[in-house]
């Protein structure tokens, strides 16, 4: 008990002036963000502010040029996408990361293969098979085709699919980059609710999202970027979505 | 109507895609067996049987190995040279650096792993087209293999080594064997183990790889290094076979292996194809060069008609993509 009233006072995640040029582009320029237990923290800006820069940094996708990142209060370095998903951070990427080429068990299971006899470089098809259509039923995400190759699956299922594979490792930071920006209304309700069902099971999640009223709905705290740079950092209870819409634009141009 | 008539074409297209992936290069495989055995009675003789076989094999076990590279989205045009060159490493430990069985196979194997190690690596860590590093390569390990014979073949090797690609085993040609099992260790490698599975993935689609954790350089360059033991293993046979390490051992032979892969229906573009295809794909090869042979076709005309073969085995892999159902 009093473990989790002193982890819930403090960040699980944070970033502490986090830099990232890519050659002559200022990607971001020194971002604080913290992430704190069983918190949803909505991280929006315009096209191009920066946000898939800042959670690829979190991912290990991206070094940053400057900065510090600290988790659970130690500073890390995380250097690959591994190193992020040993401490627990995984991410549903904006543009899916899935191989098209591949079948759904395939990808759910990507770069995380189980595997079998004494070896241990047999892959454990039929556990894949199993585990994938389980967890897909769980969250009531419906693919028509599990066996034939990715590509055939509309925008909406691949979308659905890059959701669910990052479900079962037991993460304890769940980032998503435009999770709903394939779905239609009926499929966004449901990774919202997926969102906040997390939230519950004790996950931290960061959600990206051009969605106002989807960011409303689900976020405890929103982030703003504008120009790789924050310009706000609120509770929900203490803003509106015009304030919110004013700061990704930049007020003065209103 | 023109559109309604353009949708049932594309489907006639599917249908025929889906149809040649599973049956067709078997399906032109015996149709081109059996035409060269009408045309030519002595086609279907034992000994010429056997021959085709053995000399499928040295093709076959470098195009097991460029499966693995091409599935990776790869290339490498080296292998010819890498067989001259380990060849005439054998041939040289053989003849003139004291006899030793055992060196003269594990040290070509050697080089032949480590020429590949460094195409890979190279190509990776360099971030440049294997297609150029392994060109280069192939330069450098010509050139290296008339230095290292000073010009001339170096014939002469002891039975023992004779046996590697001249041996039967029962009724089987040992290098037969040898493919085989290559083929088949390769087909379960591919489907069954991690390490096959990420060979396709990155060559379906090496971001995302990267993005889910996998080693997509490691990987790479180990496809690269089993294509450069698997290339020394056939310098091995050939100069066996040959009792010689010959100059221009294994020249032309990358058109070879990869016509063998790609008419195999493993795609240039990688992900996605498989060794079994690769099967077919080099036994077709070897039995349109014999036919060529025995037809008395010139050289000249089988080297165009192999190119031709290449060109449209690659068309039709484009043309699979562009008809294929999204
Ligand atoms: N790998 C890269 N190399 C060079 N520049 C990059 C790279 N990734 C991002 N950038 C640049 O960094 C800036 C921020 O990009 P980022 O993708 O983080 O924006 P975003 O906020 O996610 O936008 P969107 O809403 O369109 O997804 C852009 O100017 C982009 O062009
Ligand atoms: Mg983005």
């Amino acid at each position: 008990m009093e473990a989790k009233v002193f982890a819930s006072s403090q960040p699980i995640l944070s970033l502490r002036g986090i830099s990232k040029y890519f050659g002559g582009v200022h990607a971001l320029e020194d971002v604080d963000f913290d992430v704190y237990p069983q918190e949803i923290v909505a991280l929006v800006g315009d096209n191009g502010a920066g946000k898939s820069t800042l959670v690829k940094i979190i991912a290990g996708v991206h070094r940053p040029t400057k900065g510090h990142i600290f988790f659970q209060g130690q500073p890390v370095e995380i250097h690959s996408p591994h190193d992020a998903q040993a401490l627990g951070i995984e991410i549903v990427y904006q543009e899916l990361a899935l191989i098209e080429t591949r079948d759904v068990p395939a990808n759910f299971f990507l770069g995380r293969e189980p595997v079998k006899g004494r070896l241990g470089i047999f892959v454990d098809r039929r556990k894949m098979v199993e585990d994938t259509v389980r967890t897909l039923r769980e969250l009531g995400i419906e693919l028509p085709y599990l066996r034939s190759p990715v590509r055939y699956l509309s925008g909406g299922q691949r979308q659905a699919l890059a959701i669910g594979r990052v479900m079962p490792w037991g993460g304890k930071i769940i980032i998503m980059d435009e999770p709903t920006a394939a779905l239609g209304v009926k499929e966004s309700r449901r990774v919202l609710d997926l969102i906040l069902r997390l939230k519950e099971k004790g996950c931290s999640v960061i959600v990206i999202s051009h969605n106002m009223r989807h960011v409303f709905n689900v976020a405890d705290r929103i982030v703003v970027l504008r120009g790789g740079r924050k310009v706000g950092d609120k509770k929900k209870s203490e803003t509106t979505p015009d304030e919110i819409v004013k700061l990704i634009v930049g007020a003065d141009m209103l | 109507m023109p559109v309604l008539a353009e949708e049932r074409a594309t489907q006639v297209l599917q249908k025929f895609f889906v149809f040649w992936d599973r049956v067709g290069i078997l399906l032109a495989f015996i149709v081109v067996f059996i035409m060269f055995g009408a045309l030519t009675p002595v086609f279907f003789h034992p000994i010429n049987i056997l021959n085709v076989i053995r000399q499928v094999s040295i093709i076959g076990v470098i195009a097991v190995g460029m499966t693995f590279v091409i599935l990776l989205g790869g290339i490498d045009l080296s292998v010819g040279s890498i067989v001259a060159f380990t060849g005439i490493i054998a041939a040289g430990f053989q003849v003139k650096w004291g006899g030793s069985l055992f060196l003269s196979i594990v040290v070509p194997l050697l080089i032949g792993g480590g020429i590949g190690f460094l195409n890979g690596f190279i190509s990776t860590k360099g971030k440049l087209h294997p297609f150029i590093v392994t060109l280069g390569m192939m330069s450098i390990f010509r050139g290296a293999t008339l230095l290292v014979a000073q010009g001339k073949p170096i014939s002469g090797m002891s039975p023992a080594f004779r046996f590697i690609g001249a041996g039967m085993i029962g009724p089987i040609p040992f290098p037969v064997i040898l493919f085989l099992g290559c083929v088949i260790a390769a087909g379960i490698v591919l489907k069954r183990t991690v390490f096959g599975r990420y060979i396709y993935a990155i060559g379906g689609n090496e971001e995302a790889a990267l993005l889910s954790g996998i080693m997509v350089e490691r990987y790479k360059i180990s496809a690269f290094t089993l294509l450069g033991f698997l290339s020394g293993m056939s310098g091995l046979i050939l100069t066996s076979r040959l009792n010689s390490g010959e100059l221009v051992a294994g020249q032309g032979y990358e058109l070879d292996v990869i016509a063998s892969v790609v008419i195999g229906g493993t795609s240039l573009m990688g992900g996605e194809g498989g060794v079994y295809g690769t099967l077919i794909g080099a036994l077709l090869i070897g039995v349109v060069s014999n036919g060529l042979n025995l037809l008395g076709v010139q050289p000249y005309w089988q080297m165009i008609v192999k190119g031709i073969i290449v060109i449209f085995a690659v068309l039709l892999d484009r043309l699979k993509r562009r008809f294929r159902t999204t």
